[in-house]
């Protein structure tokens, strides 16, 4: 019976009540009110933090170097914001992203380090961190879909739980990776461009056509937008749900990685508040925090925001707690003009 | 038509008739309105409400007919002299100046100036004490209106009203721009104004609006008044219907089709009970039958439909569709054994009212249409179009937002989705809630079209007329059993609540 429809013919009498005049506004301004609106607005504000910086600090600020450099600090971070992006969709949230990161990154550089020191080991490295990152999700994910208990709490729980199991695992030490087949890859460039970037360019590839494209994502909106409705047309919301969790801990996972290859250190202090980063990237993004409405692109020039402020400040040698302070202010600014736009939308 | 003179009518509109370029808009319609009453004007639309709003707001002359006004015979030469006699309307598409402050706005047109310099202090402090006492004291008169809610534009529209001495207020379908909570707080300043004596002219097209706020009701149908100054708790929803269609109730729900003798049980329900709620619950349904479920508010009759769709986990008994059982507690099960819901709250529990239409109609089916995981919009567009045709969606727009359209337009959004699925089985609760008349006949004629098609449906709606006029078997539900279960020709309204009185008291 699946795949048979039924058709029902058209009522023979009908009441001949208008048709909906309703006027039909140009592509044009359909798309502006849509994404690319949103999304128009996010380059303005890249745009204007790049004059700035070239305004006041010149070459240093606009060589391709340090345009590269902007980058590969957004990647990390981005590619956490990218799981995040998925999770808040979906209406939910994780906490746990930062500290998951960190324990895989422990997990991962102990193995490297004590377990398997030959050369040819580092993808059981690679997996390894993959593996921990989607556990820490799946456990998120169970007790958050099936457990009933809210998604702040239960990651908030993993927030400090995986903090701690990190801990103990390392014993507080930092533990160092020299395993050159894996620092060879992960420092190399390909067509000058540093191999973090890629990963970064990939994943948010990958999940603009995860979101956009597949059964996967339609489902994600669809539960965010409204649940108990996805819930009564059929879909299965809970396990769904699991995967998203777990998605949010893999790109955890291969964050850990990005950042084993960029620093050699696995200790149970990486990725500390990057929660909060990678929230504050999603939401000035255009993600909706209620769900029901998610953009990767949004999500990826939110990361690149931050990453040019963080950038022009340190170029002008300015503090981190003005960074913070100017951080605190865009954030606020962007969802004050979101919540502009969302009233506007919804009157017109 | 009910003539009880206790007080004097304040507005007495006999006979009027008024054409536009030889084609008739009123042929003949009297409307009596008394001073602190709630009267509504309902019909469908066409019906000519729009025309004689504007012929008593003073837009139009009427061509023939008189009016009194106070017991004089009186015209209303222009919306001038309808507010110099105390006549105030507030139109559909409001219409207040987003630029200006509330204040000003209230005072637009008769502003409170000496010399021609603006009393600022003076007209801020008296549209103060409107928006008080609409209840609205938190809204300062120095707000911008533009940054207002579609609600509180309203409130400003009737301080604007109140802001001459007016005795009468029309209101055009207020409610239109409202979400729920608003309509509540909407009734309830127009109750106020009717204790103080105003009389309100309240146009609407929902009668369950017009049950809970009105006093009396003036029907309009083809520009004549077909019935004048009924009182709304004595006239029966039937009667209203076919005042507005001139259509008997029985030519509203669409004729029954006897069911086939060899028909297949399609849906069968095992002594099915949800602790706490309902227990004992015994039914078939077979393919191509209607199948009611009548009782009042807290029966249980909503918590059985869902049980067996299995949004709610069942404690007793089984639900099969066509002899295999469901995994109860599974919604996943029952819609993959080709059973579908419309449920109660159409907007929280059926519909992404920010998506688009079609992806609302294929909320149940996305995946059908994907390749690996891959959507494919075009052939999921194609058949949500198809559905849209066949329902004849208004407006025709798969990309629309959902939002945007009528409650009878979102319920054909639902029936579509379980179209395109391709169901056995429909279980509908209150197809009809928020669905204007006019549209309703239409849903009823599709649901019984569904049947036709071979679908076994339940239905269940708190107007027993519905669930009677629709279904060929009736279930009465009380307390949580089922009380009785009669063909839907063997009893009427009356029976059905005897039943569910005697049920409560036993």
């Amino acid at each position: 019976m699946s795949e048979q429809r039924s058709t029902v013919a058209p009522a023979t009498e009908s009441s001949p009540r208008g048709g909906g005049a309703a006027s039909t506004p140009s592509p044009l301004k359909r798309l502006m009110a849509g994404s690319a609106g949103r999304n128009l607005g996010l380059v303005i504000a890249l745009a204007l933090l790049v004059i700035v910086g070239g305004a006041t600090a010149g070459e240093r600020f606009l060589s391709i170097d340090n345009m590269l450099t902007i980058i590969r600090f957004a990647s990390i971070i981005g590619v956490i914001s990218i799981g995040m992006t998925f999770v808040i969709t979906a209406g939910g949230i994780d906490l746990s992203v930062g500290s998951v990161m960190g324990l895989a990154t422990v997990v991962a550089s102990l193995t490297a380090v004590q377990l398997a020191a030959t050369q040819t080991s580092w993808v059981l490295m690679v997996l390894i961190a993959l593996l921990v990152g989607m556990a820490a999700g799946l456990v998120n994910g169970i007790v958050i879909a099936y457990g009933n208990v809210v998604a702040f709490m239960a990651t908030l729980a993993m927030l400090v739980g995986a903090r701690g199991l990190a801990e103990l695992i390392s014993n507080r030490s930092t533990q160092i990776v020299n395993n050159t087949g894996f620092l060879s890859f992960t420092r190399a460039d390909f067509i000058g461009v540093p191999v973090l970037i890629w990963i970064f360019v990939l994943v948010a590839a990958a999940a603009w056509f995860l979101l956009n494209r597949t059964t996967f994502g339609r489902r994600t909106v669809a539960i965010g937008g409204n649940r108990e409705a996805a819930k009564l047309a059929g879909l299965n919301v809970k396990r769904h749900i699991v995967y998203l969790y777990v998605l949010s801990g893999l790109t955890a996972g291969i964050a850990a990685i990005m950042m084993l290859g960029r620093t050699t250190a696995g200790t149970s202090t990486h990725g500390t508040l990057y929660e909060l980063d990678a929230i504050a990237a999603v939401v000035v993004g255009g993600t909706l925090l209620i769900g029901g409405r998610g953009t990767i692109v949004g999500t990826v020039l939110g990361v690149l925001i931050f990453s040019t402020l963080t950038n022009v400040f340190t170029q002008n040698n300015l503090s981190t707690s003005v960074q913070n302070v100017a951080k605190g202010v865009i954030i606020v600014v962007a969802v004050l003009l979101q919540q502009r736009f969302a009233s506007r939308g919804k009157s017109s | 038509m009910i003539e009880d003179d206790h007080s004097p009518s304040l507005l007495d509109v006999r006979q009027i008739t008024k054409s536009f370029a030889g084609v008739a808009a009123l042929r003949g319609v009297d409307l009596t309105v008394r001073a602190g009453e709630v009267h509504c004007v309902l019909g469908q639309n066409g019906a000519g409400k729009s025309t004689l709003i504007k012929t008593l707001s003073g837009v139009h002359q009427p061509d023939g007919g008189t009016i009194h006004w106070q017991g004089e015979p009186t015209t209303i030469a222009s919306p001038v002299a309808a507010l110099g006699l105390g006549i105030a309307t507030m139109y559909q598409e409001l219409d207040v100046v987003d630029g200006l402050t509330v204040a000003e706005n209230i005072f637009l047109g008769h502003e409170n100036a000496r010399g021609g310099v603006l009393r600022v202090a003076g007209s801020n402090r008296l549209a103060g004490e409107l928006m008080t006492r609409l209840g609205h004291g938190s809204i300062s008169p120095k707000t911008e209106v533009g940054t207002l809610s579609a609600a509180n534009k309203q409130i400003v529209s009737m301080a604007r009203a109140l802001s001459h001495d007016t005795k009468l207020i029309i209101m055009d379908e207020p409610s239109a721009v409202l979400d729920s909570e608003e309509v509540k707080n909407l009734f309830r300043v127009v109750r106020e104004l009717t204790a103080s004596g105003i009389a309100v002219i309240y146009i609407s097209h929902r009668l369950e609006e017009i049950r809970q706020i009105g006093d009396r009701i003036t029907v309009i149908k083809d520009g004549r008044s077909t019935a004048s100054g009924l009182a709304v708790s004595a006239t029966p929803t039937a009667e209203l219907i076919r005042l507005m269609t001139g259509r008997d109730v029985a030519n509203v729900f669409p004729a029954r089709v006897p069911v086939a003798a060899d028909s297949p049980v399609v849906l069968q329900v095992e002594d099915l009970g949800l602790r706490g709620e309902f227990s004992g619950v015994d039914f078939t349904v077979r393919a191509g039958e209607i199948v009611g479920l009548a009782g009042l508010v807290g029966s249980g009759r909503s918590e059985i439909l869902e049980t067996v769709y299995g949004a709610r986990k069942a404690s007793t008994g089984r639900v099969s569709v066509s002899g295999t059982a469901l995994r109860a507690g599974s919604v996943d099960s029952a819609v993959a054994a080709g059973i579908g819901l419309s449920p109660e709250e159409r907007k929280s529990q059926g519909l992404l009212l920010d998506e688009p239409v079609f992806k609302n109609i294929t909320l149940s089916t996305f995946g059908r249409f994907a390749v690996g995981g891959v959507l494919n919009d075009r052939r999921e567009r194609d058949a949500a179009v198809e559905q849209i045709a066949a329902l004849e969606l208004r407006p025709d727009d798969p990309d629309r937002i959902t939002r945007t359209l009528s409650g009878g337009n979102q319920q054909k959004i639902l029936l579509a989705r379980w179209l395109v699925h391709g169901t056995r089985v429909l279980l509908l609760d209150e197809p009809t809630r928020g669905v204007d008349v006019g549209a309703r006949a239409e849903i009823y004629a599709l649901i019984r079209r569904l049947a036709a098609a071979g679908n076994a449906i339940v239905i269940v709606s708190s107007e027993i007329e519905e669930v009677l006029g629709l279904a060929d078997r009736v279930l009465v539900i009380g307390d949580g059993r089922v009380l009785a279960t009669k063909d839907s020709t063997d009893i009427d309204e009356h029976g059905v609540l005897d039943l569910v009185m005697k049920g409560s008291a036993a």
